[in-house]
């Protein structure tokens, strides 16, 4: 169990010829972060955002290059990664192929001159939790996916350390397997309360492990917030576009008095959104952002809070159907219902409520109007 | 995902000098402090038979080696040499390695046997060709020609440079075949489906695919075998000794008869300076090539 | 590693004219490995059916010529034990100097790396005759002319760079993660050596150890320059057949399968690793 505290932690790689300091993939800048005890915290992003070298500093197999790492108050940056008493689930697994199942997840142990009635208990214990007792004498080579990722699961298990790290351990699992394995971390998670960092490129992975979310992006953390404000309060464009499937839809919006006027749209501003958005003099235009779960098939009527174009895909995925609608220059995704009755080339009319848009600045992508929001300035102040 | 890590924290560098340091120093001891003496010795008068004369000579050792027209010989014959072996192994190589590509009853028996030759100690090949297959009178290959009603050959007399190529060749053309070989296994299978779909003939299909894939191995065969062909010693030392005359002497036997029959170690220090910057002529691409291959290797 | 591995790839299936070109093949094979065939039947006769003009190729085989060639005062056993202790001896060395190197660079890589692993390689394309002399000198005047250190100390030079890179690339096999792995589970840098690494990297260290040895083997330039009696090898030997005793050929071709035999076996296995070994990596 432990609190662990990053502060102004930055890795920054020695300038390659063209690229500058920040540019440099994987590189991280001013990240600042304090998990609560037993918390597990999703570090997500697209590749090269840094998310997997923030983790790899936490583990001590890259050292951070300004900043402080403390684990339960202690400084670790010049500690060695052995020394550091986490474990880590790699991508690859990166089982020992040269050792059975039973001796990969003891070796930690052996190392620790654990006696050895007490290493074959605690591995005996973990192997059960994770249902590969059958396994054991096995060499990794012998094993299916699936089953060497629940042994590096296993290894990490067995430590009973103080923090586990996991970077991106579900990537290389079929995608039923990997929603399978989704739920069995987080019950893991439950039942043993280690604080843990988890790195996904994958939102959906992130939203449904996570209870607190960092979104990074070039090397910068972008949000930190539950993934119910992440999802509701995004505090720029770019969280707000990475978070949901399939992706907020934006379109350019003038400011005009009271209403929000773009292609073949208009729609009038709450008394909240008029105060975010200011004075239309100040800003003129901004990004007007809808998820495609708030836009709703209607009849043909113009008026406010109403889109219209033409259907050029149509994807049925049982439940819902996504279309895609030419408005302007933007191709719009709609979720409809299971059975819209529409086809490829027709014109559909979609009705948003103005309570659910979300608006943009036009050139910082800063969100307008949600540093009110209660839950955003908690994030803020652990930022 | 993960990032190359380069700059590991100070107290997980290894002590690199301290597990470098002997590989390195050995090398230097054995072979650049030699070389730069071999540099030296070229610039002195220094006959082991004259231990008093010594001293600095400038030049002196050059100029009596592009005098020496066995020098010359020497320096025809290496080039000979490495060029009419050159061209034998390359061609018969990437003939066999096409041959032993095609899935056949018995493909690795057959293929073990033709690269044996390898394997064989150079002196050995030597005698075996010296003596069991060009003898003129007991040799195999008389015995073949008597049978077909014609006149045996005097290989090493009539033909020394050749029956020299015929041994360094049935060496190391099994060393191309190899090479060629697992060049040609690591042309992905998918590259040749695809052109085949495309309605490419066998021979479009080795023009436009196999021989572009097979043109960076190729060049290592030639910059490799190359630079053992020029310091071809123990055939010549085990059969023709160099002989009839200077028919068959090379840069390195040249060399060998200057210091250890003449004694004269500016003479043959000179001539071995000439032989590195022979070798280095072809090493130079071989070493940028692979220097080259371990950037483009080194994202792991 | 065995021939085996190189079977896999598949050409285009054998069609019509297939079974000519397997037929071939194996002629060229056959063909190919005929003299040393030759060499083995030859050493299996006596010395009236070795020297005939018509050689015969049905005959009720002796081993009297390994006999004779085994005998003592043939002095076989003597240049035998120089080529054993000099292979050995300079692949061992080799060895001990090779994994250091390539474990700083493979696992510690620092901008000089490159460099340092290229002049390494470098000095392998120095002809042996550019540093003849001096060596020669130098050992002459240290007294390690004609001793089995000072020609195990040659072999080892000449095979170390070749080493250096192929443990080298036998590490560089070895996935980082496994690495890292070790080091969060506890593992020093020493404990990471000898209970992961290695252990991994056993089969490449072998096939090292198993080219160096057939290379170090083979080798006849040092051997006949640097040596005469005392630290002489089977190169020696069996060169010392070129004149006069060149007339007893079954004995000659005894004491020539008994110095190839082991090497030729050997380098069956290690046909893979020899690409790897002599290319530096440009063919894989």
């Amino acid at each position: 169990m432990a609190i662990v505290e990053l502060k102004d932690v930055a890795k920054r790689y020695d300038s390659v010829p063209g690229k500058k300091g920040a540019e440099h993939a994987n590189a991280v800048e001013d990240f600042n972060l304090t998990t609560k005890d037993g918390e597990f915290v999703v570090l997500v992003g697209p590749s090269g955002c840094g998310k997997s070298t923030t983790m790899r500093m936490i583990a001590g197999l890259e050292h951070n290059t300004a900043g402080e790492i403390r684990i339960n108050g202690q400084d670790v940056s010049d500690v060695e990664p052995r020394d550091r008493d986490i474990a880590m689930v790699f991508q690859s697994y990166a089982l020992y192929p040269h050792m059975s199942v039973y001796h990969n997840m003891a070796f930690a142990l052996e190392l620790k001159k654990t006696p050895k009635e007490e290493v074959k208990k605690r591995v005996q214990e973990a192997a059960k939790i994770l249902d590969i007792e059958h396994l054991l004498d096995r060499k990794p080579r012998a094993l299916s996916g699936g089953q060497r990722q629940r042994v590096a699961l296993g290894r990490a298990l067995v430590r009973q350390p103080q923090v586990f790290l996991m970077d991106e351990p579900l990537s290389n699992l079929d995608a039923r397997l990997r929603v399978e394995m989704r739920a069995e971390i987080t019950r893991l998670h439950r039942r043993l309360g280690v604080t843990t960092f988890y790195v996904t490129h994958d939102q959906t992975e992130a939203m449904t492990m996570g209870q607190r979310i960092v979104v990074m992006r070039d090397g910068r953390i972008q949000q930190i917030d539950t993934p119910y404000n992440l999802y509701e309060r995004p505090v720029n464009r770019f969280v707000a576009g990475f978070i949901g499937t399939p992706s907020m839809n934006f379109l350019q919006a003038d400011h005009q008095g009271e209403t929000l006027k773009g292609e073949g749209f208009s729609c009038s501003l709450s008394a909240h959104q008029r105060t975010a958005l200011g004075d239309a003099g100040q800003r003129p235009r901004c990004w007007l952002g809808i998820r495609p779960e708030h836009l709703h098939q209607v009849g043909a009527s113009s008026g406010s809070g109403r889109l219209e174009g033409v259907i050029e895909v149509i994807e049925p995925l049982g439940p819902v159907t996504m279309a895609q609608v030419r408005i302007g220059e933007t191709l719009v995704t709609a979720q409809l219902g299971a059975h819209p009755g529409i086809q490829i080339g027709d014109t559909l009319t979609l009705a948003f409520d103005p309570d659910h848009v979300h608006l943009f600045d036009i050139d910082s992508d800063e969100a307008l109007g949600v540093a009110e929001a209660p839950s955003a300035s908690s994030a803020q102040a652990t930022a | 995902m993960s990032a190359p890590s380069t700059n590991a924290p100070p107290q997980r560098r290894a002590p690199t000098k301290r597990l470098m340091a002997p590989s390195v120093l050995f090398l230097l001891v054995w072979m650049i402090v030699p070389l730069a003496m071999t540099l030296y010795y070229s610039l002195q008068d220094y006959n082991l038979m004259m231990p008093n004369t010594r001293g600095f000579a400038g030049f002196l050792s050059y100029e009596l080696l592009f005098t020496d027209p066995v020098f010359w010989d020497a320096l025809l014959n290496t080039l000979l040499l490495v060029a009419t072996c050159l061209l034998v192994t390359v061609v018969a190589g990437l003939a066999l390695a096409l041959l032993f590509n095609r899935t056949f009853v018995g493909r690795g028996i057959a293929r073990t046997l033709a690269i044996s030759p390898f394997f064989v100690m150079p002196v050995v090949t030597g005698l075996i060709w010296k003596y069991m297959l060009l003898d003129p009178v007991y040799g195999l290959f008389s015995w073949v020609m008597r049978s077909v009603g014609l006149e045996p050959i005097q290989w090493l007399s009539s033909y020394p440079l050749l029956s020299v190529v015929m041994m360094i060749s049935w060496e190391w053309t099994p060393f191309a075949l190899l090479i060629l070989l697992t060049g040609l296994q690591s042309l992905p299978e998918d590259q040749l489906e695809a052109v085949r779909l495309d309605g490419a003939n066998r021979w479009q299909e080795f023009r436009h695919i196999v021989l572009p894939h097979l043109g960076q191995v190729l060049y290592v065969v030639i910059m490799l075998e190359s630079i053992f062909f020029l310091t071809s010693f123990a055939e010549i030392y085990a059969t023709t000794s160099g002989g009839p005359g200077t028919a068959t002497t090379n840069l390195p036997y040249y060399i060998y008869l200057s210091a250890f029959f003449q004694y004269d170690i500016g003479l043959s220090s000179a001539a071995a300076v000439g032989a590195v910057i022979l070798a280095n002529i072809f090493a130079i691409f071989l070493i940028r090539f692979v220097a080259g291959n371990l950037n483009a290797g080194s994202q792991r | 590693m065995t021939a085996s591995n190189v079977d896999q790839a598949p050409g285009r299936k054998s069609g019509a004219g297939g079974t000519a070109l397997t037929l071939l093949a194996w002629l060229i094979g056959i063909t190919m490995f005929f003299p040393i065939l030759w060499v083995v039947l030859t050493a299996l006769k006596t010395e009236q059916t070795a020297f005939s003009m018509t050689p015969t190729f049905i005959f009720s085989p002796t081993l009297e010529s390994f006999r004779s060639a085994l005998a003592q005062g043939s002095g076989y056993w003597h240049y035998a034990l120089n080529s054993v202790i000099t292979a050995l001896g300079s692949t061992l060395v080799g060895l001990a100097l090779a994994i250091p190197a390539a474990y700083a660079m493979a696992f510690y890589p620092s901008r000089r790396t490159d460099f340092t692993l290229v002049w390494m390689v470098s000095t392998k394309f120095i002809p042996a005759v550019g540093v003849l002399i001096p060596v020669f000198l130098v050992y002459r005047s240290l007294g390690l002319l004609d001793t089995r250190l000072g020609l195990t100390m040659l072999f080892t030079a000449m095979n170390l760079p070749i080493m250096v890179w192929m443990v080298y690339s036998y590490f560089r096999d070895i996935p980082v993660d496994i690495v890292e792995a070790a080091s969060i589970d506890g593992a020093s840098t020493t404990q990471t050596m000898f209970r992961v690494i290695l252990p991994l990297a056993l089969p490449g260290l072998a096939s090292t150890g198993l080219l160096a040895l057939i290379l170090a083997w083979n080798e006849s330039f040092w051997s006949l320059t640097m040596t005469d009696y005392h630290a002489a090898t089977l190169a020696v030997y069996t060169a010392s057949f070129k004149s006069g005793e060149g007339l007893f050929w079954a004995r000659l071709s005894a004491a020539s399968v008994l110095t190839i035999a082991p090497i030729v076996v050997l380098g069956w296995f290690a046909q893979r690793q020899m690409v790897r070994g002599l290319t530096f990596g440009a063919v894989k």
